[in-house]
């Protein structure tokens, strides 16, 4: 069974989430138990392909042929659908699986019966699934195909709430951005199929020749995934999806989110490697900028903690765009620093999904226990919460970059990288993680300083142990980052940074 | 509805049935498939809906949602399948079983049992489809309140 592990990674939590709604009919506990034990092996099965591909290099899955390795027929052309999962994949997918790991567990004593927990769960599933494949695909219309199964169940879950006014807003304000980008992206596809016949990225790359054609795509292909990240003009969806979602599934949207980022790297770097114009690198740090400075200065104006944490979330997106639009710069000069920005932009994606994983379940217990998130209502939790004080404490320190904390890891990463191409970029970033640092100080002191008030529910263990599994995450990754940069953010970012002909290679032979 | 549009109703629901069986049945042949068939199929409910009212069939929903769940489980499951080679591999074409035929070459009227898993995927899709438009109707017309009707 080990050999198909990339494709067990997508196809278990998708036939887990189509199992949902009959194990729900035989019993609750089942369809609970059955939840997080697919949670479980989806996290177990990204850790063994991420163990192996660090090990061994690109895994290269054919489905559908008569071994795995079968990736081109007679005629010495990639037709079917293949998974290729390089280092930056197997990365991105240890990201999905460690916020599953923390989120499963979290949703099942989080949402109430009578709310629809089946149905949330199934949805929670599915999202899991297209993620998975985002991550590891290695053709075009595949990822666009799991791109809009993260898009439905995405909106699915923002509009979860259907009593609420704020809720069905909030999923028809996504849905409507999540459709857009996702055609402009099948726009894109079209444009190279109909350039090149083909779909397999690989095979495209190798074909690219920088014609105006290719340019229009990217073009199409930059605007869909910007829009689906949330960068600054068409940020506005994600305050409302990340407050409106129930707090548990907010995590997989983070993750979504993030998966989107990494199929930005794969087009810049991977289908369009070596055939950028210098001005898209500039692009996308610009945008990244934008974003970390608008998200930053709309974070001070919010009364509602999730809209705030959801704001702290987006602007951590630009510091990603900022650190890999370095490294895209001087990418055809093949400076050092470049390396090291993009390293940092890498990292920053493992620990963003952390930081802001542990905030937004924070978030979840606050209004567990009070049934409100609006800050002018909240205080004086610290009392009866220390550990969800102290743990919203830790994961808002590390989102502003303190020292010893994974967040500071990453961004002196960033800083070091951005400040050789140009000083004004790091002070820019300086200058919206402080922003940021005071934001979040105002947010603790609210929420869980002051006097004593009355609370109306109970803290379950299983939140703390989803709490502690992303808290031990942010100290770990924060006191010894060597480590983890060396054996795991290094060949992600040397897999974009150079491994382009690897990938190449995986696919279309020597 | 008027007695003119319930005994329309009547003749047509099964013929827009079985013609949505058809359209899964032939995906392997002809233009069609899974979704279009399941689609065709889901339309007949939407004109009982249309004909009988919602409410008689709310009581409905649980089964349309566990087809709709079967739907997905059995085509992930023939996914599954294939591991023997590769995930989603067809195991069954061309072993002379269930849809086991080779495809003859040439002109001919096209053989319906030969496409391995493909047709047995095709009616999971379909069932999937089916009952999911169906029940997206029955929802639409249940909740839709009175003012939009």
């Amino acid at each position: 069974m080990s050999v198909h592990a990339p494709i067990l990674v997508i196809a278990i939590p998708l036939l887990g989430g189509f199992a949902v709604p009959i194990l729900a009919r035989i019993h609750r506990t089942v369809r609970d138990l059955w939840v997080v034990l697919i949670a479980c092996v989806v996290a177990a099965g990204v850790g063994y392909v991420a163990a192996q591909v660090f090990s061994q290099g690109i895994w290269v899955y054919v489905l559908g042929a008569k071994t795995p390795q079968e990736t081109r027929v007679s005629a010495g052309f990639p037709i079917r659908i293949m998974l290729t999962v390089d280092a930056m994949s197997a990365f991105m997918g240890l990201i999905a699986g460690i916020l599953a790991l923390a989120a499963f567990p979290f949703a099942v004593r989080f949402i109430p019966e009578e709310e629809g927990k089946t149905l949330a769960l199934a949805l929670g599933l599915l999202l899991l699934a297209g993620i998975a494949g985002m991550a590891y695909t290695g053709d075009l219309f595949n990822f666009f195909v799991f791109l809009e199964v993260t898009s439905i169940a995405a909106c699915g879950l923002i509009g979860f709430r259907t009593w609420t006014s704020r809720a069905p807003e909030a999923a028809f304000k996504t849905m409507l951005l999540y459709s857009v980008s996702g055609l402009l992206f099948l726009l894109g596809i079209a444009f190279l199929y109909g350039e090149y016949g083909a779909l397999n990225l690989a095979y495209i790359s190798a074909q690219l020749r920088g014609s105006m054609v290719d340019r229009i795509a990217l073009a199409l292909f930059l605007s869909g995934l910007l829009m689906k990240v949330a960068a600054a003009p068409v940020h506005f969806w994600a305050p409302d999806a990340y407050g409106e979602a129930p707090a548990a599934k907010t995590l997989l949207l983070v993750v979504n989110t993030q998966v989107s980022l990494y199929g930005l790297w794969r087009i810049l770097f991977t289908l369009y490697g070596g055939k950028l114009d210098a001005g898209v690198g500039w692009l996308v740090i610009s945008m990244g900028l934008l974003t970390m400075a608008v998200a930053a200065l709309m974070a001070i104006g919010q009364t509602d903690l999730g809209r705030l944490v959801a704001y702290g979330a987006v602007s951590q997106i630009g510091y990603m765009l900022l650190g890999v639009g370095v490294g895209l710069v001087s990418l055809t000069s093949r400076a050092d620093y470049g390396l090291v920005a993009m390293k940092g932009g890498i990292f920053h994606m493992l620990n963003d999904a952390l930081t802001v994983g542990l905030l937004f379940l924070c978030v979840g217990a606050v209004e567990w226990v009070k049934g409100t998130r609006d800050l002018r209502e909240l205080g004086g939790l610290g009392h009866q919460l220390p550990a969800v004080a102290l743990c919203f404490l830790l994961a808002s320190l590390a989102l502003a970059g303190i020292p010893p904390l994974n967040g500071f890891a990453s961004k002196i990463m960033i800083y070091e990288g951005s400040f050789r191409l140009s000083p004004i970029l790091t002070a820019l970033a300086v200058l919206a993680s402080i922003l940021l640092l005071a934001v979040f100080a105002r947010a603790f002191q609210g929420v869980f300083l002051g006097p004593r008030t009355e609370i109306t529910g109970r803290i379950h263990w299983v939140f703390l142990f989803s709490m502690g599994v992303l808290a031990v995450g942010i100290m770990v990754l924060g006191l010894v980052p060597g480590f983890f940069v060396e054996q795991v953010v290094a060949p992600a970012a040397e897999a974009l940074w150079r491994g382009r002909a690897l990938y190449l290679a995986a696919i279309l032979g020597g | 509805m008027t007695v003119v549009v319930r005994t329309i109703a009547r003749v047509l629901l099964p013929l827009s049935l079985v013609f949505g069986g058809y359209v899964v049945m032939h995906g392997h042949l002809t233009p069609g498939g899974g979704f279009q068939g399941g689609a065709v199929a889901a339309s007949g409910l939407a004109m009982v809906v249309v004909a009988f009212g919602a409410d008689r069939l709310a009581k409905k929903k649980g089964l349309l949602s566990v087809l709709e769940s079967l739907g997905g489980v059995a085509f992930a499951a023939l996914g599954f399948l294939g591991l023997g080679l590769t995930f989603f591999a067809n195991v069954l074409a061309k072993t002379g079983g269930l849809f086991g035929n080779p495809v003859p070459y040439g002109p001919n009227p096209g053989d319906l049992n030969t496409a391995g898993t493909l047709p047995l995927m095709n009616w999971a899709v379909g069932f999937k489809v089916l009952a999911g438009l169906g029940a997206v109707v029955l929802l639409f017309a249940l909740f839709g309140g009175e003012h939009d009707r």
